[in-house]
C-alpha cells in the first residue's frame, strides 16, 4: 500500500510539473519532449488504476503518433519562437493568480461535498482489480454494447485524415503525373511510329 | 491511501495549467495546441480515475473516444497551422483576422 501511494505521489508530480514546462518552456521543442514526459506518467498513472490497455494506447498514439507530429510540426516551420514568446511575463501575475484561484476551488469542491456523490460509502475507495484482464473485458463491451462508437471513431479519424490531406496538398505546376486513361487507349497505330532511316544517318 | 479525490485533483491540476498555457502563451498556436492536448489528458485521469473506482468499465470506453477525437483535433489543428505558416510566414494568432469574423 505504501509502495502504491509512494508510485501515485511519484508518477503524478513528474507530470504536473512537466506540464508545467510544457506551457513554460522557452524552446518549443522541449516543449513538446516534456509534453511527452506528461504523457508517459501520466500512462504509468492509468497501469497504476488497473487501465493497462489505455496506459499502452496512451504511450502509442500519443507519444508515438501525435507528440511525434507535433515536432515533426515544429522542426519543420521556420518559426522566430523568440518573438512569440512576448507578453508572456505581461500576463504571468494575473494568470498564476487565475490559475491558484482555480485550483483552490476544484480542490474545494472535491474534497468536501461527498454526501451527493454517487459512490457514496463509509469505506475509502480503492480501485478494483477484476479476474478478468483489462483489455479482454474493454474488449467484450467495445464490440457489443458500444459498436456504434467505435464505428464512429473510425469514421472520425476518417474525416481527419481526409481534412488535414486536403488542407495540406498543394498543386505544384509542372509535376508529372500518370495519365492512367490516355495510356489504356493506346494502340499499335499510335504506339508505334514506323521510320526508315538511311544507313549512316540518324534520325 | 490514494483515494478517486488525489486523481481528481491531479486532473484538476493539469487542466488548471491546460488553460493557463493558451492564456499565457496567447500568440505562440503550437503551445495553444499543446495546452490543449494536456486538457484532454486531463479528462482522460478523470473518466480512468471514475471508471476505476466505480467498477465501471464504460469510462474507459469513453476515454478511448476521447483520445480518438484528440488526435484527430491535433491532425487538423496542425495541418490547418501548416497551411496559416504558408500563407502568412507567421503563426501569430492575433494574425488570424482572414475570415474577418
Amino acid at each position: 500500500m505504501f509502495l502504491s501511494s509512494l508510485t501515485f505521489y511519484l508518477f503524478s508530480s513528474v507530470a504536473v510539473l512537466s506540464a508545467l514546462m510544457v506551457i513554460s518552456a522557452k524552446n518549443p521543442v522541449h516543449s513538446v519532449l516534456f509534453l511527452i514526459l506528461s504523457f508517459v506518467n501520466a500512462s504509468g498513472l492509468f497501469v497504476l488504476l488497473g487501465a493497462e490497455f489505455l496506459a499502452m494506447i496512451l504511450v502509442v498514439v500519443y507519444v508515438g503518433a501525435v507528440a511525434v507530429l507535433f515536432l515533426f510540426v515544429v522542426m519543420m516551420l521556420d518559426i522566430n519562437f523568440v518573438k512569440l514568446r512576448e507578453g508572456f511575463l505581461q500576463y504571468l501575475p494575473f494568470g498564476a493568480l487565475l490559475g491558484i484561484v482555480l485550483v483552490i476551488e476544484l480542490g474545494i469542491l472535491f474534497l468536501t461535498d461527498r454526501s451527493s456523490n454517487i459512490y457514496n460509502n463509509q469505506t475509502p475507495l480503492q480501485p478494483i482489480v477484476n479476474e478478468v484482464e483489462n483489455t479482454k473485458m474493454i474488449g467484450q463491451i467495445l464490440y457489443t454494447e458500444y459498436f456504434y462508437l467505435f464505428q464512429i471513431c473510425g469514421i472520425i479519424l476518417l474525416v481527419a485524415m481526409i481534412g488535414s490531406i486536403t488542407l495540406t496538398l498543394r498543386d505544384k505546376g509542372g509535376v508529372k503525373r500518370q495519365n492512367i486513361d490516355s495510356q489504356n487507349t493506346v494502340d499499335a497505330s499510335t504506339a508505334i511510329e514506323k521510320k526508315k532511316v538511311k544507313i549512316g544517318e540518324g534520325i | 491511501m490514494i483515494t478517486l479525490e488525489h486523481y481528481l485533483f491531479l486532473g484538476a491540476i493539469i487542466f488548471t495549467l491546460g488553460v493557463l498555457g493558451i492564456f499565457l502563451n496567447k500568440k505562440n498556436l503550437i503551445i495553444i495546441l499543446m495546452s490543449i492536448e494536456l486538457i484532454l489528458l486531463s479528462v482522460n485521469i478523470n473518466f480512468i480515475a471514475f471508471s476505476a473506482y466505480i467498477n465501471d468499465i464504460s469510462g474507459q470506453i469513453f476515454a478511448m473516444l476521447t483520445l480518438t477525437v484528440a488526435a484527430a483535433e491535433a491532425a487538423i489543428g496542425l495541418a490547418i497551422l501548416v497551411v496559416f505558416f504558408r500563407n502568412l510566414g507567421s503563426i501569430e494568432v492575433n494574425k488570424i483576422n482572414q475570415l474577418k469574423g
